[in-house]
């Protein structure tokens, strides 16, 4: 065997998509030298609940471990983040000055929360971003401690989620965010209103509409108050700044690869592009990082948080690391993520991007018990269950086969669909900037 | 089984014909040759796994597929004229959940899901074992028995009234009524003018039974499914309306009757077909869920459900026209050689076993795991305490059910009984 072959395959992201990545490369027949570096001392653990149980006491932290489904016989690297690439080389460079040569590289490092800019506030105590294992301890204990009122800047689905566990926790919650209604990016608000609706129900003091200037502290740098836009003023004593994520490319800066804070552009197969738009035969990604032309909405570039496309595309990059270049198969996903808040459980198939129509087709929003469909000139892209999950199988298979919208009328709960406006916002409305003013 | 064999749009009249009830397995290889099949009557038969799988999961399939229940004339003009008219209204407006939609559906299901937990199920494994023993303790001395009187029929009507806080005294007067409301799932007797009549008069009956006991249990509430059921929830209001509760506690009731007999009977039959697959349970209990699971694959208690389309569905090459009847062959799915290797082979260590045997979607059993630990004990006791056991006769006969199918008897020849 020759050394070229004795470096074997680097996973880099001992997340979800590394740890089932790694796993499908065993039970793909890899035998030869495996290293899975994770920037967290930790090893690979599950993320859904850190915003759901464990903020809610009912999990502690570091109970979130995810079971290995395969032997990895793996070398673990972790608590070292990856600073750079040399594709020329193949080396990556680890924090500590370590350089790991591969032969193939799988590229898993995920996302990373947004933080709040440092000069309007980002580095007082008690302001929170909720991503990792440790954020959510930490958030956790802070909650425990009983802050007089949480500010929760973003009403995407993180939260929305943080919400619903403090009014559970029964603290005061403000929510803001610049759009109408909460998830108004994600599923539009005409659907975003339902949840409107449950934050009211639920105690939480929502303001639509609102951007926040800056976060004010107190003599010992604890954020005491948070500055709004419109020259209004709150009181809050901890604040969750859930403004989405940005993916972990930093890293890959100078590599000549197609990779920003949008993700790591790869073909269908999973190959990372160069710079130039040619596939590297020896690099793949997948997971949050990855962003992919997707089969069913016609090659679009997109890079998903979902748990279901970290797996799946962990499992699909693997194969395609194994198979021969003759034989890189493409990867057709339906992406799907679920959400639980305010006692909802909300499941969602395909990508809502662009939609011009939303029918809810079954139950109601009244009772927010329904499924809505959304659709694109006239071809159904994506739907939307709040309680509802059991018919979602139904929708995705009209989403995949590209059915006329709305693709099922005659429901048993609903003869005739309702027609709304999707009501998504400006993308200028939603911009992380506009958040925080920077 | 005939010879003719029927041309392909008459083969689920064939299946209603008790002339192929011993096995129907044939018919549903050639419905198969088509994933969904249009019948004379203008009905679809859907027998491949995937379609069927596909339209378990598609909301323009309705369960509210029964005719409105009529009251035959009776010559008194107040019946003919007021009552029964306003009771046909009620009993069509509060059908067991099986034959509802959502969203009634949804919430008379959760509200029995809330009863039917695991705890109260797993709490009755020590009273199954020894229900068991004790039917089979009183076969001591027999060198036959009829396991469908001697211990599949006796032991889940047993456990049922038990859980369900029905007085196992007033079995005799209920195992009729269960027998014919068990017809509704059969679509002859369900068309049938004389047949709706009976079960009618069925339902009347054992709804004023159900009446009394519910009113009963509302004074002295104890801890079964039925009190709980007929209690206040959390907020002090009760949980059910009160149509809703008698036809919810009659479906428990009656599917706790007519369908565990069948899983047990036809899994003690694929055993004596079977004697390897019997000798290896006796000698290894652990295997049971293996051999339940294969049951309910090879030969289920239900073979199929109707539903009615609400729109027209394009599935499998065909589309199903709106209004039209839909037969679920949920027992011919799980024999779909696209699905399983080998299908029609007997072989409870078969990896992915993804039946119907318990339906699927919506309307999937709420009684599955209470069904699977009463087969299990059952079938561990016969295979244990039996000595030589024998089939006396093959195929034995069967009732006249097509959808709720089993053996009317199932003689075994023994040596004994340990």
């Amino acid at each position: 065997m020759s050394a070229a072959e004795l470096a074997g395959i680097v996973v880099v992201g001992a997340s979800l998509a590394g740890l089932r990545g790694a796993e499908a490369l065993r039970r793909g027949g890899y035998e030869g030298p495996l290293t899975i570096v994770g920037a967290e001392p930790h090893r690979p653990y599950d993320r859904p609940p850190l915003s759901k149980h464990v903020l809610a006491g009912e999990l502690a932290a570091d109970a979130t471990g995810l079971p290995a489904l395969a032997p990895l016989r793996a070398r673990w690297r972790l608590g070292q983040p990856t600073v750079g690439l040399d594709r020329a080389d193949r080396i990556v460079r680890l924090a500590d000055g370590t350089r790991l040569a591969y032969d193939r590289l799988l590229v898993a490092t995920g996302a990373e929360a947004r933080p709040w800019p440092a000069p309007t506030g980002g580095t007082l105590t008690g302001v929170f971003t909720l991503r990792g294992r440790d954020d959510a301890a930490a958030l956790r204990a802070a909650l425990a401690a009983g802050p007089r009122r949480v500010l929760i800047v973003g009403a995407g689905l993180i939260g929305c989620e943080a919400a619903s566990c403090c009014r559970d926790l029964g603290l005061a919650v403000t929510v803001v965010d610049p759009n109408p209604t909460p998830l108004a990016r994600s599923l539009g608000t005409g659907i975003g209103g339902v949840i409107a609706a449950c934050l009211r129900d639920a105690g939480v003091a929502f303001r639509p509409g609102t951007q926040v200037r800056a976060f004010e502290g107190d003599g010992a740098g604890h954020v005491v108050r948070a500055r709004f836009a419109d020259g209004g003023a709150i009181e809050a004593d901890l604040v969750i700044a859930a403004l989405g994520a940005t993916r972990a490319t930093g890293w890959l800066a100078g590599a000549g690869l197609r990779a920003d804070a949008g993700g790591l552009t790869c073909d269908a197969a999973c190959r990372a592009l160069a710079a130039d738009g040619t596939p590297c035969p020896d690099i793949y990604a997948a997971g949050d990082v990855a962003r992919w032309p997707i089969p069913v909405y016609g090659g679009r570039l997109v890079s998903v948080e979902h748990w279901g496309n970290a797996v799946e595309q962990a499992g699909h990059a693997a194969r395609n690391m194994l198979a021969g270049p003759d034989d890189q198969r493409p990867y057709a996903h339906l992406p799907a993520y679920w959400s639980s808040q305010f006692g909802i459980n909300i499941k969602a198939v395909g990508l809502t991007d662009g939609a011009d129509s939303v029918a809810v087709v079954q139950g109601s929003r009244a009772s927010r018990r329904f499924l809505a469909v959304y659709g694109r000139a006239g071809q159904t892209i994506a739907a939307v269950s709040f309680d509802q999950a059991r018919w979602l199988p139904a929708y995705a298979d009209a989403i995949l086969a590209g059915r006329p919208f709305p693709p099922i009328r005659d429901a048993t709960d609903r003869a005739r669909p309702e027609s709304l406006a999707p009501g998504f916002p400006s993308p200028r409305a939603v911009s992380a900037d506009e958040f925080a003013h920077a | 089984m005939p010879d003719d064999t029927p041309p392909a749009d008459a083969l689920f009249a064939a299946v209603l014909d008790p002339a192929y009830r011993a096995d129907p397995y044939p018919l549903y290889a050639r419905l198969r040759e088509r994933p969904v099949s249009r019948q004379r009557d203008g009905s679809y038969v859907v027998s491949a796994h995937a379609a069927i799988r596909s339209l378990l999961f598609d909301p323009r399939l309705s369960s509210e597929d029964l005719p409105p229940s009529r009251r035959p004339r009776t010559g008194n003009p107040l019946k003919d004229w007021i009552l029964n008219p306003i009771r046909n209204r009620i009993a069509t407006a509060h059908r067991p959940l099986i034959f509802r939609d959502p969203p009634d559906h949804d919430t008379l299901r959760a509200l029995v899901m809330r009863s039917f937990t695991v705890p109260r199920v797993e709490a009755l494994r020590g009273r199954i074992v020894r229900d068991v023993d004790a039917l089979l303790d009183a076969c001591r001395g027999r060198d036959r028995i009829c396991l469908v009187d001697d211990l599949s029929y006796p032991l889940p009507v047993a456990v049922i009234c038990d859980l369900l806080g029905v007085p196992e005294a007033d079995e005799p007067r209920f195992q009729a009524w269960a027998t014919e409301l068990a017809t509704a799932l059969e679509p002859d007797a369900r068309h049938d003018e004389a047949g709706r009549h009976r079960i009618v008069a069925a339902f009347d009956a054992i709804s004023a039974y159900m009446r009394d006991l519910i009113r009963e249990k509302r004074r002295r509430p104890a801890d079964d499914m039925l009190s709980e059921l007929a209690g206040p929830g959390p907020d002090g209001r009760r949980l059910m309306g009160a149509f809703d509760l008698i036809s919810t506690a009659i479906l428990l009731l009656v599917a706790g009757h007519e369908t565990t007999v069948n899983l047990i009977t036809n899994g003690m039959l694929q055993l004596l077909r079977h004697p390897r697959e019997l000798e290896r349970l006796r000698a290894d209990p652990e295997r049971a869920p293996r051999v339940i699971e294969e049951v309910l694959r090879f030969d289920p208690p239900v073979h199929f459900r109707t539903r009615k389309a609400l729109g027209a569905i394009e599935i499998g090459g065909v589309t199903i026209p709106q209004g039209a009847p839909v037969v679920l062959l949920f027992a011919a799915g799980s024999r779909d050689p696209e699905r399983f290797p080998d299908p029609d082979r007997f072989d409870p260590d078969r990896a992915d076993n993804q039946h119907f045997g318990f339906g699927g979607g919506l309307h999937y059993c709420v009684g599955a795991p209470l069904a699977r630990i009463e087969a299990e004990i059952a079938l561990v006791a016969l295979c244990r305490r039996l000595r030589e056991p024998r089939l006396v006769m093959d195929p034995p006969p069967y009732r006249p059910g097509a959808s709720l199918r089993g053996p009317e008897q199932l003689h075994i020849g023994i040596a004994g009984i340990d």
